[in-house]
């Protein structure tokens, strides 16, 4: 039955491979020495990094003074590269999560190293609140413990910390999500492998797995059960992200529109993000025959959709500016537009919404290096996004008097490159140490070759 | 269980599922299945009744939003009153955020560690591996040889029908390993 459901859809697995070729090619990268490309790519990472871990500790040694905000624009880069990283985390947990829900098989590609990036993303996010503390070795004073000052609670009633919880829940399931899903291949890397330290090391992390039957159903039930908990985990994340900005006071962040807004926004940066690193994953470690053109078509076109809807959300946003009458959210929109960081909203509006429409060409869709270009600049659109709601929602407020510019500094701009470094650092270490591809879960999602009984028996025999 | 089990190995998963399935129709008893990924369908074949850890799931995340809910509500409005913009004490809306996220948590966590303690998935376990291949490409049958009438000859007779590679005879061990 399987053969007529294969010749109906394009395969998911290109190349006639059998079972024991797919353990075999995505393996295989871990094998290898890692190649020249591998090594420049990390060391300019960790250069990265370096820079980053600098400026984190200058700053935390003299004070957030070290940075561009005052006292109209309190919030900026720090905060704009918090909802950035966060919102790329969000498309890993849709492929893994609400596609899974939706029996999409062609994630099962793609899952691994999108819940991956889902993790070194939402890492990356948490440094920026935590060092905008000013004082981040006081953070866990955000935890609800009995303490000596009373014991005076948290404040529950704050969607700053409700943030806490969401992120520190999110980090928490994505991390156990991704590891129940390494289980089966953290076994098959232990079975395949010859007596010495990766074969110690892999039986320890994968508990004793030994494909049984009746694990593998409890083990399909509790997958299905994290999904379903990860779906609406996702969407409260983003909302509650949102919510940091909606229930103030300020115009271009009040409004209703929000949680919707950043959801859909947050998918469409994120899946900008798996496919930047698709594109460049499935090259380097020769993985073409999985992450095939029809992944990168459909992943196009999920895409595309998010991105007409983060546009209709801007044109609703005005919308809405027009029809409250309130000149104070008039005045926001149009300075927004206008003002003197149109440039960066119209940056955003060309990266976002227009560009994105290319997608809708199927030759554009399969040329490899217009899509490329096409998702570097939704990643750039996306940070221009969340630059524009805070900058231009604060600089110009209620008291002309009290307008301001702003512009970071070196230090904080040496923060954002050391969070690409910390992202890009981890993602190429996980190539190296994990199977990319989950391979349990493409082997029994992809359709591949059989070979004639007669062919096998003989090779068992011999064996 | 007796002590002797046959083991059959299979290449592919319709033959696996279609063995397992005349098996126990003809009324033997399956021991257990092994298989490089899940074969969905297998679970009937055998037998097996649905995992009952939804219901760990569903109880964890009701005592994490119940308790969250609770511990705020207490935390808020009775142990230290905290006015915050003159909004109620005990105001329910602003609650359901942090609640939801415990409930979650609890959840997820309470339904893999409920996972790895009824399949005792342990770090440092040492399972035996029947053959290395299972985790690869290779399906394996375990049949029961408890039965009087256990006639070895045409049970594999009928394992081969399913092409199956292999049918071999084992002792099982008191520990509960093959030999």
């Amino acid at each position: 039955m399987s053969d007529v459901h294969a010749s109906l859809r394009s395969p998911l697995v290109t190349g006639d491979k059998t079972i024991s070729d797919v353990t075999r090619d995505i393996c295989a990268p871990m094998d290898r020495k890692p190649t020249a490309l591998w090594w420049s790519a990390f060391g300019l990472s960790l250069t990265a990094l370096i820079v980053g871990v600098a400026a984190v500790w200058y700053q935390i040694a003299t004070g957030i003074g070290t940075w561009g905000l005052n006292k109209t624009v309190g919030w900026a880069f720090d905060i704009t590269n918090f909802v950035f990283w966060v919102g790329i985390g969000h498309a890993g947990t849709l492929i893994s999560a609400v596609l899974f829900l939706f029996r999409q098989k062609w994630r099962t590609a793609v899952n691994r190293s999108a819940e991956a990036m889902t993790l070194f993303a939402v890492m990356c996010a948490g440094i920026f609140p935590l060092i905008h503390m000013g004082r981040p070795w006081l953070a866990f004073w955000m935890m609800p413990y009995p303490n000596t000052r009373g014991p005076l609670w948290v404040n529950f009633k704050s969607p700053l910390l409700w943030d806490v919880f969401a992120i520190s829940t999110y980090l928490a399931i994505s991390a156990v999500f991704w590891y129940v899903g390494l289980l089966p291949d953290l076994a098959t890397i232990r079975d395949r492998s010859e007596p010495g330290w990766r074969k110690r090391i892999t039986s320890i992390l994968c508990l004793g797995w030994n494909g049984s039957a009746r694990t593998w159903l409890r083990y399909e039930t509790v997958y299905l059960l994290l999904a379903g908990l990860a779906t609406p985990l996702v969407f409260s994340v983003h909302t509650i992200v949102s919510m940091d900005f909606a229930t103030a006071v300020i115009p271009g962040w009040h409004t209703t529109i929000f949680p919707p807004y950043f959801v859909a926004g947050a998918i469409f940066s994120g899946l900008a993000m798996v496919l930047t690193l698709m594109i460049i994953a499935r090259k380097v470690m020769q993985l073409e025959d999985y992450i095939t053109m029809t992944h990168i078509d459909r992943m196009c076109k999920l895409m595309m959709s998010m991105g007409c809807i983060v546009g209709l959300a801007y044109g609703t946003e005005f919308f809405m500016a027009f029809y409250s009458g309130n000149g104070y959210e008039q005045f926001v929109f149009k300075n927004r537009a206008l003002g003197p960081f149109a440039w960066a909203y119209w940056t955003m509006v060309s990266c976002n919404v227009l560009i994105p429409q290319l997608l809708w060409s199927r030759k554009l869709r399969s040329t490899l290096p217009v899509v490329f270009v096409i998702v570097i600049l939704v990643n750039v659109g996306m940070w221009f996004e969340r630059f524009v709601i805070i900058v231009t929602s604060l600089h110009r407020d209620f008291l002309p008097s009290s307008w301001a510019s702003y512009a970071p500094t070196s230090i904080e701009i040496a923060t954002f490159v050391g969070s690409f470094g910390l992202f890009f650092t981890c993602f190429l270490i996980f190539c190296r140490i994990a199977p990319v591809i989950a391979i349990a879960e493409i082997k029994g999602a992809a359709h591949l070759k059989k070979r004639p009984p007669a062919e096998s028996i003989t090779e068992e025999k011999a064996a | 269980m007796s002590d002797r089990v046959l083991l059959a190995t299979f290449e592919h998963e319709d033959d696996l599922l279609a063995a397992t399935d005349a098996v126990r129709r003809s009324g033997f008893k399956i021991v257990d299945a092994f298989t490089p990924y899940a074969v969905h369908g297998l679970e009937r074949a055998m037998g097996l009744r649905p995992s009952r850890l939804t219901w760990v799931c569903f109880l964890c995340g009701m005592i994490g939003v119940l308790g969250m809910l609770w511990f705020e509500h207490w935390s808020t409005s009775i142990d230290w009153k905290l006015d915050v913009g003159g909004k109620p004490w005990n105001s329910l809306p602003s609650d359901v955020p942090v609640a939801f996220e415990a409930a979650v948590l609890l959840a997820g966590f309470g339904s893999v560690f409920a996972l790895l303690a009824v399949s005792r998935l342990f770090p440092g376990k040492q399972p035996q591996i029947i053959n290395p291949r299972v985790t690869d490409d290779r399906f394996l049958l375990v049949i029961d040889e408890a039965d009087a009438g256990f006639d070895t000859a045409a049970v594999r007779k009928m394992l081969q029908e399913f092409h199956a590679l292999a049918v071999e005879e084992k002792i099982t061990l008191p520990g509960g390993d093959l030999q």
